[in-house]
């Protein structure tokens, strides 16, 4: 289809932008959607809810994968739906961040390179066996609780209506990792040994999460400062371990900088599988 | 009740005839998902819609059904949008919807969301047998809005309507 007549086609339905990804294409959120009052952000702000746009995308697309590989039907449904929760998450977050450079959500999800996505490392890390992927939920759900709640004060009217959103969708996450967590951890002997050789491999790439970085600094009473949320998130983290029987693991720390796009060698798979459709055939609908 | 529903009582009518494509006996207005019409004064029709879960891909389906309800109703200028705050809560489900959900199989939401989390036990009645006697198979169901249960009196797995605060 040519621009022109793409162009004509999405007048037939509001006044809508093209996506490759949506059922019809009209169907992309648009900055409006999201933006209280359109207003759109400086850049500053826009630079932060990429990171928080950024984790989320990539923990959903992780969590994807899951669907028809979990262990029972139920937890495939389970991991189908919170995955769709932070996908959603994602695509607010992504969108306002776009409107500060005239891009959509789509744009910022397929048409970027490795470099330029500021997540952490904690959600590009494979999936693991069951257990793996409980220990990184439980992880990041925590954090993403906390930093959620705070954000529901912040002068940023988006990014606090976004925040509202999300907070009651992370907290049936979060309970949903923690119950999973205290199953395995006083489950049997294997189920045990399975989660404690998850906290180790997960473990190094906690310091990262609560780095200040540049993306942080001028924002006081709009962003979050992660390094705040440290304490509370190890005294949650701590007392559901506890309660597992399971031990916070004795490991080094990676040297982890994905805010300033350095990943692990996890990402570029990911992003090539999550990629492709959009890049081989752009502005394709179906 | 924050309930705070605005607009023209015509074009309202209009919009709250489409239904939710996932739950096909409640209308948008019922979820609560319906907040507000206005008509401009260029004559084009303001709609105001706020998702049950981020996620939800209803919205799409949603807002295409809306477009379609007022364009067949004679309205050529059809703006919707979607509202993220005030963030939706089941407590925005009229008792109106809690019926047709139990008569459709679904239980409702048990409960108030704005009482917060509540940490005992809440029953949750069988839409079919009205058993109180049922248990929770998974917190996650058929949409991001509903949960899993079964039935230890009639063995029916069931869906619940989640409680949001």
């Amino acid at each position: 289809m040519k621009h022109d007549e793409l162009d004509a086609a999405l007048d037939s339905f509001g006044d809508a932008l093209a996506s490759a990804t949506r059922v019809t294409p009209g169907n992309a959120l648009r900055p409006e959607d999201i933006a209280v009052d359109g207003v759109a952000p400086s850049e500053e702000v826009a630079q932060y809810a990429l990171t928080l746009g950024d984790d989320a995308l990539i923990l959903a697309q992780r969590l994807a994968h899951w669907i028809s590989r979990a262990p029972e039907l139920e937890e495939d449904v389970a991991l189908g739906n919170i995955a769709l929760d932070i996908l959603g998450h994602a695509r607010s977050f992504l969108t306002y961040a776009g409107l500060a450079w005239g891009k959509t959500e789509d744009d910022l999800a397929y048409w970027r390179e490795e470099e330029e996505f500021t997540s952490l490392w904690i959600v590009e890390q494979p999936n693991g066996h069951f257990g793996v992927t409980i220990i990184r939920q439980l992880i990041v759900s925590v954090f993403q609780h906390l930093i959620y709640q705070q954000l529901t004060t912040s002068q940023d009217e988006t990014l606090a209506a976004i925040a509202a959103k999300a907070v009651k969708e992370v907290d049936y996450h979060r309970d949903h990792a923690i119950q999973w967590t205290i199953r395995l951890g006083q489950g049997t002997e294997e189920s045990a040994e399975k989660m404690r050789h998850a906290l180790e491999i997960l473990w190094p790439y906690v310091d990262e999460m609560f780095r200040d970085e540049a993306v942080h600094q001028n924002l006081d009473s709009i962003a979050v400062r992660p390094s705040t949320l440290r304490e509370a998130w190890q005294e949650e983290i701590s007392a559901v371990l506890a309660q597992a029987g399971l031990q916070i693991p004795a490991t080094g720390q990676a040297m982890a900088f994905g805010r300033r796009g350095e990943h692990s060698e996890h990402l570029g798979y990911l992003l090539a599988e999550m990629q492709v459709l959009a890049r081989k055939h752009p502005g394709a609908s179906w | 009740m924050s309930k705070t529903i605005a607009g023209t009582t015509e074009l309202f009518a209009i919009a709250a005839k489409v239904n939710d494509p996932e739950i096909p006996v409640l209308s948008i207005a019922d979820l609560g998902i319906l907040r507000e019409v206005n008509l401009d004064d260029d004559g084009t029709v303001q709609v105001l819609i706020t998702p049950t879960y981020s996620g939800c891909p209803a919205m799409d389906v949603i807002s295409e059904d809306l477009y379609q309800a007022f364009t067949q109703a004679g309205y050529e200028k059809v703006d919707i949008k979607l509202v993220l705050t005030p963030a939706w809560s089941t407590d925005w489900m009229s008792d109106e919807g809690k019926k047709k959900l139990e008569e459709y199989g679904i239980a409702a939401p048990t409960g108030r969301g704005h009482a917060g989390r509540v940490t005992l036990g809440m029953s949750v009645k069988c839409p079919r047998c009205h058993s109180l006697n049922t248990r929770e198979l998974s917190r996650f169901a058929s949409t991001s809005c509903k949960a899993l249960y079964t039935c230890k009196d009639c063995l029916e797995p069931f869906d619940y309507f989640k409680v949001l605060s």
